[in-house]
């Protein structure tokens, strides 16, 4: 049975919609992702969880009980921050503590428990310290460990690695992966980075403009992506234009002068397929023709960028020493057909 | 450019400004007191419009006066032992500081909850606020303060209305009393408060509060243990504006209290001007700012070791 449930979720700020009928269905225990550019809705989706936002229609259901019918502070739910929204005024360990006291836990469990709490994000050295005196990654650990001691039955994180340097933030994505295994408990994390969304979650919800593109697993939205948005969203990818028809075989694409098949049934007309740069080879025969525009060597990988009849690609080859095109050379590209996805042209503007 | 020509000219850049050639690139050696030249204009200015002034005054305060001698030019302490001696004064200071604190209570329990809901306002209504809560400054004091005299008296609107309302039997004396005094410097001093309360507002996270809410926090817990600690230097300095302008005040205690209701200002202004007795005046002004200062700096350090880590 579903454990969170969020069922055609509005919300709108004047003739402006921010969240438009978004429905989803979370399992208890897991971690998903509302990812998206910004503006797209997932922090609105959020707040109107997390009871700060009130939605103009729709419903959420927690566990059965209906989630937006309770004020915010009697929700239960634990919010990590962008700006981590600390105490200044407390220590660490009062900040973790203030929710407890807050549920009148007596005195000696709650001093155990923040210990256990400060002990799990690695801070127990840390806990007379005022939030000032801390690096951000610290004081992240500390609104990590403030949300989780009130053991919440939901955690909202909205963008909580977004404030942190390049290495630190990693450290947060194996920290916060190992922290969500320990306790198990459901997270919802609301982001803009697909490489944090896609390193952590169970699944992904992709937004735009306050619409769901697509619910998946990370690999299934990276390599089969609903729509083009998906598909220039989560990494880089190559759009090409052509032509969906039925052939002898079945139903084909044709882009420029190749023909590649398509798996599911479509209506015919002009659509487009997307391969994502890596999944793209140089091939004799049966592909599609172009000539090598310019070539650049990134250590791990070279780059291509090719001009074919039906626009730029781009081409990553590993650099394990296999013969590569020179710049300004005839060369003929190709895929396996499980390794692009097809979709209706109209959705390109999405 | 021939080469005798490109050379003559380097040879005059580097005469008009050797540090542009120098080989190694040398700032131009600088007089350590620059600085003290670059604030002269500012420190002759305070000189002479603050720290002259309030040597001579001090000085004034050592001369000694007498009816038919006037003031004469000696230097002793008796004026103070005066003030110190005689419980008149002693009552005198006692109402300035009394009325200085009500007024300096009153502005915190009213300019600081004023300052949070503007703050929560929305965009038309909180400017028009503002400029409400702001207005007191943009009149002139005597007006401002004459018409509080108008509905202080005993047939003014207020107790009128108070007595049309039936909450009250007879007129409650404001004029010459210290509740008028009180009631109308607080309404002119609350917007120092509002504002420098706003200005630690704008520092807080409005996330916090989400923050605390989240935790299980009430509104009214959220306000006493997540807002108003981190509001506390705000309330803090506008109170030490507040505290001292009414301790201070001349204009609204002169009008409101007339001469009966005496406080430190108003006393010094009367024995400048009817007694004559200058150096007495120049006493009380003295040991005003002292007193001032003291209570002052006093509260302040009480108030910055409580709420330490807020003040890093």
């Amino acid at each position: 049975m579903a454990y969170l449930v969020l069922d055609q979720l509005t919300k709108r700020f004047g003739n402006w919609t921010a969240v438009d009928n978004v429905s989803l269905t979370v399992e208890k225990g897991e971690l998903i992702s509302l990812l998206g550019p910004s503006g797209c809705g997932k922090t609105t989706t959020l707040q109107m969880i997390a009871g700060f936002l009130d939605a103009d229609g729709g419903r959420v259901m927690l566990d059965g009980q209906d989630l937006l019918a309770k004020k915010p502070n009697e929700r239960g739910l634990g919010i990590v921050f962008q700006s981590y929204a600390l105490f200044p005024h407390m220590t660490a360990a009062e900040n973790v503590a203030f929710g407890l006291e807050m549920r009148r836990i007596a005195r000696a469990d709650r001093d155990r428990m923040v210990a256990d709490a400060l002990k799990l994000v690695g801070l127990e050295q840390y806990g007379d310290r005022h939030p000032r005196r801390m690096s951000g990654g610290q004081q992240q650990r500390v609104a990590l460990a403030r949300a989780l001691v009130i053991k919440p039955s939901l955690l909202l994180l909205d963008e909580p690695l977004s404030n942190l340097d390049a290495k630190m933030r990693e450290e947060m994505q194996i920290e916060l992966r190992r922290i969500q295994r320990t306790v198990g408990t459901t997270m919802i994390l609301v982001t803009h980075d697909q490489s944090e969304a896609m390193a952590l979650s169970d699944r992904v919800v992709v937004m735009n403009k306050g619409r769901i593109q697509q619910v998946a697993t990370p690999q299934e939205a990276y390599d089969h992506p609903a729509n083009a948005f998906v598909a220039n969203f989560l990494g880089r990818t190559n759009l090409l234009p052509g032509m969906v028809g039925g052939g002898a075989g079945g139903t084909v694409i044709t882009v420029a002068d190749s023909v590649w098949p398509v798996a599911q049934p479509m209506a015919a007309g002009p659509g487009a397929l997307a391969v994502r740069p890596e999944k793209i080879g140089f091939v004799d025969a049966g592909g599609l023709s172009g000539t090598v525009l310019a070539r650049v060597f990134q250590g791990t990988q070279w780059l291509f960028e090719i001009e074919t009849a039906a626009g730029r690609l781009m081409v990553i080859r590993q650099h394990d020493g296999s013969p590569l095109p020179a710049e300004r050379e005839r060369v003929m590209v190709g895929w396996r057909a499980d390794d692009m996805a097809v979709m209706p042209a109209d959705r390109e503007a999405a | 450019m021939s080469m005798a020509a490109s050379t003559e000219s380097q040879v005059q850049a580097t005469a008009a400004n050797p540090s542009t050639h120098a080989p190694p690139p040398r700032r131009p050696r600088r007089w350590p007191w620059t600085p003290y030249l670059l604030s002269a204009p500012g420190l002759a200015l305070f000189a002479v419009l603050l720290l002259v002034p309030l040597v001579m005054t001090f000085l004034l305060s050592l001369n000694s006066f007498s009816f038919y001698g006037g003031i004469e030019n000696v230097w002793q302490i008796g004026n103070y032992a005066d003030i110190i001696a005689d419980s008149y004064f002693h009552e005198v200071f006692l109402r300035t500081f009394r009325i200085a604190a009500v007024v300096t209570l009153l502005c915190a329990l009213f300019g600081a909850p004023e300052a949070y809901i503007l703050r929560r306002m929305k965009s038309p209504w909180r400017g028009l606020c503002l400029l409400i809560v702001l207005g007191p400054l943009l009149i002139s004091v005597v007006s401002r303060t004459l018409g509080w005299a108008l509905l202080f008296g005993s047939t003014g609107l207020v107790n009128q209305g108070l007595m049309g309302l039936g909450l009250i039997a007879t007129p409650i004396e404001f004029m010459y009393t210290e509740t008028g005094v009180i009631i109308a410097l607080t309404h002119v001093l609350v917007p120092f408060m509002v504002l420098s309360v706003w200005a630690s507002l704008q520092r807080l996270d409005p996330q916090v509060e989400n923050a605390a809410l989240s935790l299980g926090a009430g509104p009214l817990t959220v306000m006493r243990r997540v807002v108003l600690p981190q509001i506390v230097p705000g309330i803090l300095s506008g109170s030490i504006i507040v505290f001292a302008l009414a301790a201070s005040a001349f204009a609204t205690p002169a009008i409101i209290g007339g001469r009966r209701l005496k406080v430190a200002a108003t006393l010094a202004y009367d024995e400048f001007l009817n007694t004559l007795n200058w150096p007495l005046g120049a006493t009380v002004a003295v040991l005003l700012l002292i007193a001032n200062v003291v209570i002052i700096v006093g509260c302040n350090r009480l108030v910055e070791r409580r709420y330490k880590q807020v003040f890093e």
